[in-house]
C-alpha cells in the first residue's frame, strides 16, 4: 500500500513526520491546558461557593 | 440578535461548546481524507517526482500561517475599537496555532526546496517575509507573557499585530509583485494556465479545508481555556480581597 517514493523518500517522509509531530503536539498541549484549566476553575468555584462568595 | 452578543463570554462558551465537536469532526475528516488521498492515491509529478506530495502539508500550513495572523488582526481591531475581551482572548489563543502552522510551512518548504532548488533556504522575498512573520508570532506570544495586566497586554499585542500584518501581506502576495525570488507563484489560481493539475488540486483543497477547520477548532478550544483562565483570575483576586 505504501507508494514508491523513490530517491525522495527521505524528504517526503521527514516532511510528513515533522508536520504530523507538530500538529499532534499542538493538539495535545491545547487539550492538556484546557483540561487543567477546567479542573482548576471547578475547584476554585467550589471553594468560593462553599465560602459564600459566588 | 447582534453578532456582538457572541462577545459575551457566557454566550461564547455556550455557542462554542455546541460548535466544537462538529468543527473538530470536520477537521479530522478532511485532514485524514485529504492526506490519505494526496499521499497514497496521487501520481508523482513528472519533474518533481514524489516530492510533490509535500504540497498537501506545505501549502495549507503556509496559507493558515498567514490567515491566522489576519484573524488575529481582525480580533485585535475589535478589541481596540469595541473592547470586547473575548476577541482579545481569541487573538491570544490563535497565536500558538498560527506559529505552529508557520513553522510547519517553513520546515516543509526547506525540506522540499533542498532537492528541487538545491538549497534549504534562500533570501527570497516570500520566504523572508514568512520567516519574519514567524518571528512576529514569537514576539506576540512573548509580549502576552511579559505583561501582567491583561488589558495592557491586549492593547500592546494588538498594536504589534497591526505592525506584523505588513509581513503577513508580503508573505502571501510578494510573489505577485516582487519578481526576484525562487518561490513560484500561486499553486491554486482562477487562471487555469498557472494552476496545478486537478489530480493534485482536489486533494489539496480538501487538505486546505482540513487545516482551516483544525485552526477554527483549536482557536475555539484555546479561547475557551482563556475565558476560563480570566474567570479563574477574577475568582482568585476576589479570594485575596483584591478584586473587591
Amino acid at each position: 500500500m505504501m507508494p514508491d517514493l523513490g530517491k525522495y523518500a527521505g524528504a517526503v517522509l521527514s516532511a510528513y513526520g515533522a508536520s504530523l509531530a507538530g500538529l499532534i503536539g499542538l493538539v495535545a498541549v491545547s487539550l492538556w491546558q484546557g483540561a487543567r484549566m477546567k479542573r482548576t476553575l471547578r475547584d476554585v468555584e467550589a471553594r468560593s461557593k462553599a465560602a459564600g462568595d459566588v | 440578535m447582534s453578532i456582538w452578543d457572541y462577545a459575551n463570554p457566557k454566550k461564547f462558551m455556550q455557542v462554542s461548546a455546541v460548535l466544537l465537536p462538529w468543527v473538530t469532526g470536520l477537521a479530522l475528516s478532511c485532514l485524514a481524507g485529504g492526506l490519505v488521498w494526496g499521499f497514497f492515491l496521487t501520481p508523482d509529478d513528472y519533474r518533481q517526482g514524489s516530492t510533490v506530495k509535500i504540497i498537501y502539508l506545505h501549502v495549507p500550513a503556509a496559507i493558515m500561517g498567514t490567515s491566522a495572523w489576519f484573524m488575529m488582526l481582525v480580533a485585535s481591531l475589535i478589541w481596540l475599537i469595541r473592547r470586547h475581551h473575548v476577541s482579545a482572548l481569541a487573538a491570544k489563543a490563535a497565536a500558538p496555532v498560527g506559529l505552529t502552522f508557520t513553522v510547519i510551512g517553513l520546515v516543509t518548504g526547506a525540506i522540499w526546496g533542498q532537492p528541487m532548488w538545491g538549497t534549504w533556504w534562500a533570501w527570497d522575498p516570500r520566504l523572508t517575509a514568512f520567516l519574519i512573520l514567524g518571528l512576529f508570532y514569537l514576539g506576540y506570544i512573548a509580549l502576552w507573557v511579559a505583561v501582567d495586566d491583561p488589558d495592557t497586554a491586549a492593547d500592546l499585542t494588538s498594536v504589534l499585530c497591526i505592525v506584523g500584518s505588513v509581513f503577513a501581506v508580503l508573505s502571501r502576495y510578494a510573489v505577485l509583485f516582487w519578481n526576484q525570488g525562487l518561490h513560484q507563484g500561486a499553486s491554486l489560481s482562477l487562471d487555469a494556465a498557472e494552476n496545478v493539475s486537478n489530480v493534485y488540486a482536489w486533494p489539496l483543497w480538501v487538505c486546505i479545508a482540513g487545516f482551516g477547520m483544525l485552526f477554527v477548532s483549536l482557536v475555539l478550544l484555546r479561547t475557551r481555556t482563556e475565558v476560563r483562565g480570566r474567570r479563574l483570575s477574577a475568582l482568585l483576586a476576589r479570594e485575596r480581597g483584591v478584586g473587591g
